[in-house]
């Protein structure tokens, strides 16, 4: 019943590779803490640190009747190619350059639980 | 005869040779000197051999810039003046949300959470600069000479700024005015390296791999006139 040697090499490579992975990998509310809190907000509600001169508010993460007006398509657009992306504020930068597109799909998702919403609701 | 004409000339020689090479260990001198001061007073804040954080965990627990390219980063002129009367650049510190609490008209700074810099007497700031001159990691990241001088008008070069890229939101370009989480920029050409400037802008992450500054893809030439930008601004009086 034992395994070859080779196929335990195999299986442990495996387990690291999938062990490594988890371990690098960042939590949703802190990738939301580092790169969105500075214009959305402790609170998520538009009102973060940068914004006293901003000419456009950042948008209100907490509010589902605006944020149910986006299609998840187009939060994903928005965060990764930034606002006018999405013909919005050019204040919304593209994050392709920090942020994977795995990231970007948690924080989507995470933004869903924020405004406790979905599109169309 | 013929020694003494030898000795004649050696003696001139050998005292020039000890002239020239003075500079260069007193140089050496300050360096060790100020490397000293780094160690032992700075390097509890600042880290001096690198690599830059790769976890948020990581960014957040820097409490000050990473200065193991401090060689490739700061003008030494305005880095001996700096340290001697130092003021804070980052209005909202080295991490902003390490530094800032809810309020009723939203997030504001909380000063009680941050630490004025140590002030060095003029020597030591000598020291120090020196020091930090040698600091020279991650040289392979900058073009020498890549920035070429040149104007841009200050109206044309701050709608560049805000409106058509939107850095206003995170720099203030005049005290008082602009966003708060990242540095200050009116006063960035005194401070940083144009080759630096360019070559961060261009890839803030290749720095600094977690830090919360975007990439906004620009392109050579719009590098070039955000530095004739700075430029401009840190002629103006504030």
């Amino acid at each position: 019943m034992q395994l070859p040697r080779t196929r335990w090499v195999f299986v442990s490579l495996i387990l690291l590779a999938v062990a490594s992975s988890a371990w690098g990998a960042e939590r949703v509310e802190d990738i939301y803490k580092t790169y969105c809190w500075q214009c959305h907000g402790k609170r998520a509600d538009g009102m973060g640190v940068n914004i006293r001169d901003m000419s456009v508010q950042p948008r209100d993460h907490s509010d589902a009747k605006e944020m149910s007006g986006r299609s998840d398509d187009e939060l994903f657009k928005a965060i990764k190619e930034g606002g006018q992306s999405i013909s919005k504020s050019v204040q919304m930068p593209p994050w392709s350059g920090v942020l994977s597109d795995d990231e970007i799909n948690l924080l989507v998702e995470y933004l869903r639980e924020l405004c406790e919403c979905k599109f169309g609701s | 005869m013929k020694m003494a004409t030898k000795r004649r000339l050696h003696g001139p020689a050998i005292w020039l040779c000890l002239l020239l090479a003075l500079p260069v260990s007193v140089s050496v001198w300050a360096q060790d000197e100020g490397m000293a001061i780094l160690k032992s007073e700075c390097s509890s804040c600042h880290d001096l051999s690198g690599p830059a954080p790769t976890t948020l965990k990581g960014l957040w627990a820097r409490e000050a810039p990473d200065l193991f390219y401090a060689g490739i980063k700061y003008k030494q002129n305005w880095l001996e003046a700096w340290l001697q009367k130092p003021q804070r650049i980052r209005p909202a510190g080295m991490f902003y949300a390490n530094h800032i609490k809810a309020g009723e008209d939203g997030d504001v700074i909380d000063e009680s959470t941050l630490k004025p810099h140590i002030a060095l007497s003029a020597d030591q700031a000598h020291e120090v600069s020196e020091a930090l001159m040698t600091l020279k990691s991650n040289s392979d990241l900058i073009v020498k000479g890549e920035y070429k001088p040149g104007k841009i008008s200050p109206t044309m070069g701050e709608l560049m700024f805000d409106k058509f890229r939107g850095c206003l939101a995170c720099h203030e370009i005049e005290p008082g005015y602009g966003g708060l989480a990242g540095p200050e920029v009116f006063t960035v050409a005194k401070r940083l390296q144009e080759d630096y400037l360019i070559s961060y802008m261009r890839n803030p992450q290749a720095w600094d791999p977690k830090i919360f500054m975007p990439n906004k893809h620009l392109k050579a030439r719009d590098l070039q006139k955000f530095v004739h930008y700075f430029r401009g601004l840190s002629e103006e009086k504030f």
